[in-house]
């Protein structure tokens, strides 16, 4: 660190003052004055003392905030420096991901009914990140609306098991289809569209979809929504007594009833459909589709430039992503066995946004990180009760300013080339 | 010239921006197998034929002509989706066409018949490596099976490789093979308008369009530059226009030269012919008294 000048000593003492006097008087009317019934009581000591830790705060952030921020950028361009500009992955390792998989396997076996459905949400925070990723990550274009495909999975889901009496994996096909198509139609009036006004757009077609689940009473149930049947295990019910007609798991098993039985089952169903998702997501990185989309997020006149049909590529990209999404929320429905439309607004797109821009836009682990720390991580400060979202809210700002680029920053693939002699 | 010797036709194109016209009945051809230069003074309108040819502007009127090997003459503004006419609802055929070019047409289209272009303001993928910029641009001689790709079969990694190899190749052309995994925006500045045209060659260019592509570099990398547009030409049979403000490098490579001033053709011919021509001189000098 820096040694300083008594200047500057001088200097942040003088700025620490100031700011403990602005503060002393922002303090003095909100905590010096108590309305007890009819009377104001006045307490001194608690603005003086508000004021008194605000300068020592503030004196030690002038004082050692600046050579502590230069001790830091030194230390990464000392880093920098010492490693090559690009960073490119030679592949993952095999064997820690087998690891990883079976570890994630034999995981809910060891959880209780609370942390169980902790896991099974961050499990699909972990698909809506995926799918999200594919539209901002990738493809770079900016979606406040992700919210709307996963409504459309949940009610596909929800509306087929009342009305056509689908089941919950015939479900998950057809939801990704409607919610792909729902893609497709919010993809063609934004094509011509860039940032700003595109977030605009696609926010407005959340609030649609959110709007039309809320108001068309007569088939969506309106605000209080439609029941959805929990999924069955090769037709066997997880329930304490199977319905008419059906066979409950307990029983045919010869099992004590538990109502964890369902959780494990959906969590291990989940996570092997995240698996399969995250690999697909792995691979259509290192497709042509997925070159597309990362060159489109780049420079959209030179893609157009190399023939590339910048509207087919949009498309996909808003096509693929809802699908995605779409399958989430069939396994919301089915988690949940209630859909009502109050799950599906602007806060959870927020949400969703969050994940994929704190664990680094582009970068598949990143977004997996990051939504299992978005969704446990409320949890754990759930002692913490009314300054919870206060803490979360000041993790998220640090968080951009010590990691801009998100948790794990994506990384390129790297070509091994034949050296021509 | 005949007509299967042309690649390219510019008939009367005129181009205006709300009240400026900034190309008046601009009239010139490119030779298939020749380099073209297109000169003049800042301003003169060069870069917006090249907007025009390329598709990225749509002009006010005239016609831009593509001429494949086959002869075939595509209408570069059919292409990119004309205006409907009140008439065209009486003819179907006519409407259902335009329609088709509406929905589907754009520059993309004119870039898989051939024509490819490099920017004056370079516009590299710059978050993606070198490579994969030369792979991006080969997208459409890839498998683009999403299922073949999810599977990784054969025939995807085939031509994968394949297309590896291709970029591979065109690296080793423009000599930036050991920058194949860096990332393209971090790459020096001539690197950098090396590797662009590099990836405009990979999109399969008939005819490359290359806008200042001397620009900011120094005598050496201009030399080598030249070099690298008459080998485009020599070994990959491509044609090459080109907008170019270094003097010595046009007349040394070019075999015609088009010029315009105020956004009209004041004079075109081989590099002799434009040196000794007193309009293009009073163009550039100024005019005497």
């Amino acid at each position: 660190m820096v040694l300083h000048s008594p200047n500057a000593l001088f200097n942040s003492v003088r700025r620490a003052l100031l700011i403990a006097i602005i503060a002393f008087f922002i303090f003095l009317p909100i905590t010096g004055m108590v309305l007890k019934g009819y009377e104001v009581t006045f307490h001194w000591q608690r603005p003086l003392l508000l004021s008194a830790l605000t300068l020592v705060g503030a004196f030690l952030f002038e004082f050692f905030g600046p050579p502590l921020r230069a001790f830091i950028e030194e230390r990464q361009s000392r880093k920098a420096a010492r490693e090559p500009l690009t960073t490119t992955s030679k592949g993952v390792p095999k064997l820690a991901l087998i690891m990883l998989f079976f570890a994630g396997l034999i995981l809910p076996f060891f959880l209780n009914a609370y942390w169980l459905g902790v896991f099974i949400f961050a499990l699909i925070y972990i698909l809506l990140g995926l799918g999200l990723n594919i539209v901002v990550g990738l493809a770079g274009l900016l979606d406040l609306g992700f919210v709307a495909f996963y409504a459309v999975g949940a009610y596909v889901y929800a509306l087929g098991s009342t009305y056509f009496d689908l089941g919950f994996w015939t479900s998950i096909p057809l939801a990704a289809g409607i919610a792909a198509l729902f893609g497709t139609i919010l993809g063609f009036p934004v094509l011509r569209m860039h940032g700003d006004y595109l977030a605009i757009v696609t926010l407005g077609f959340g609030e649609i979809i959110h709007l039309v689940l809320v108001n068309w009473v007569d088939v969506t149930g309106g605000p209080s929504g439609l029941s959805a049947p929990s999924p069955t295990f090769l037709g066997f019910e997880f329930r304490r007594r199977a319905s008419q007609g059906g066979v409950a798991f307990h029983e045919y098993f010869g099992l004590d009833y538990s109502a964890e039985y369902r959780q494990i089952f959906l969590f291990l169903c989940l996570f092997l459909v995240v698996a399969l998702i995250t690999f697909f997501c792995y691979r259509l990185k290192q497709m042509p589709i997925g070159r597309t989309w990362e060159a489109l997020k780049e420079d959209e006149i030179a893609c157009r430039s190399l023939g590339i049909n910048h509207v087919t590529v949009k498309l996909s990209a808003f096509s693929l992503g809802a699908m995605i999404g779409g399958i989430a929320g069939v396994f919301f429905a089915g988690f949940q066995e209630l859909v009502n439309p109050s799950s599906f607004t602007f806060f959870e797109s927020a949400i969703i946004l969050a994940v994929v821009v704190l664990g680094g836009l582009g970068s598949i682990p990143g977004v997996i990180l990051a939504a299992i720390f978005l969704s446990v991580m409320p949890e754990v400060l759930r002692d913490f009760a009314e300054y919870r979202i206060l803490i979360f809210g000041s993790l998220m700002v640090l968080m951009m300013i010590w990691r801009p680029s998100g948790l794990i920053k994506g990384k390129r693939r790297h070509f091994q080339l034949k050296t021509t002699s | 010239m005949s007509a299967a010797d042309v690649i390219l036709d510019v008939s009367k194109l005129g181009v205006s921006f709300g009240g400026i016209k900034a190309l008046q009945a601009v009239d010139f051809q490119v030779k298939r197998g020749s380099i073209t230069a297109i000169i003049g003074p800042n301003g003169a309108g060069k870069t917006t034929v090249f907007n025009c040819v390329t598709g990225f502007y749509r002009a006010n009127q005239g016609r831009i002509r593509y001429l494949t090997d086959h002869g075939e003459a595509h209408d570069v503004h059919k292409l990119l989706g004309e205006h409907l006419q009140p008439s065209d609802f009486f003819k179907p055929g006519e409407l259902l066409g335009k329609m088709h070019y509406k929905l589907f047409g754009g520059s993309h289209q004119l870039a898989a018949l051939g024509i490819a272009r490099t920017f004056q303001n370079i516009r590299l993928f710059r978050e993606l490596t070198a490579i994969e910029n030369l792979l991006v641009a080969q997208h459409r001689r890839v498998n683009r099976n999403i299922i073949a790709g999810l599977l990784q079969t054969g025939s995807f990694r085939a031509s994968e490789q394949q297309a590896v190899d291709h970029a591979k190749n065109w690296l080793d052309i423009v000599g930036l093979s050991e920058f194949a995994n860096r990332l393209a925006g971090e790459l020096p500045y001539g690197h950098q308008r090396r590797l662009e045209i590099a990836r405009a060659m990979c999109s399969d260019a008939k005819l490359i369009c290359l806008d200042e592509p001397a620009a900011g570099l120094n005598q050496r990398e201009t030399s080598e530059l030249a070099k690298l547009i008459r080998r485009l030409r020599d070994d990959f049979s491509t044609t090459v226009l080109v907008i170019e403000h270094d003097m010595s490098l046009v007349m040394d490579i070019s075999e015609h030269i088009v010029v315009l001033d105020h956004g009209i053709v004041i004079a075109a011919g081989t590099p002799k012919e434009i040196r000794n021509n007193q309009k293009v001189l009073e163009a550039y000098l100024g005019q005497d008294d």
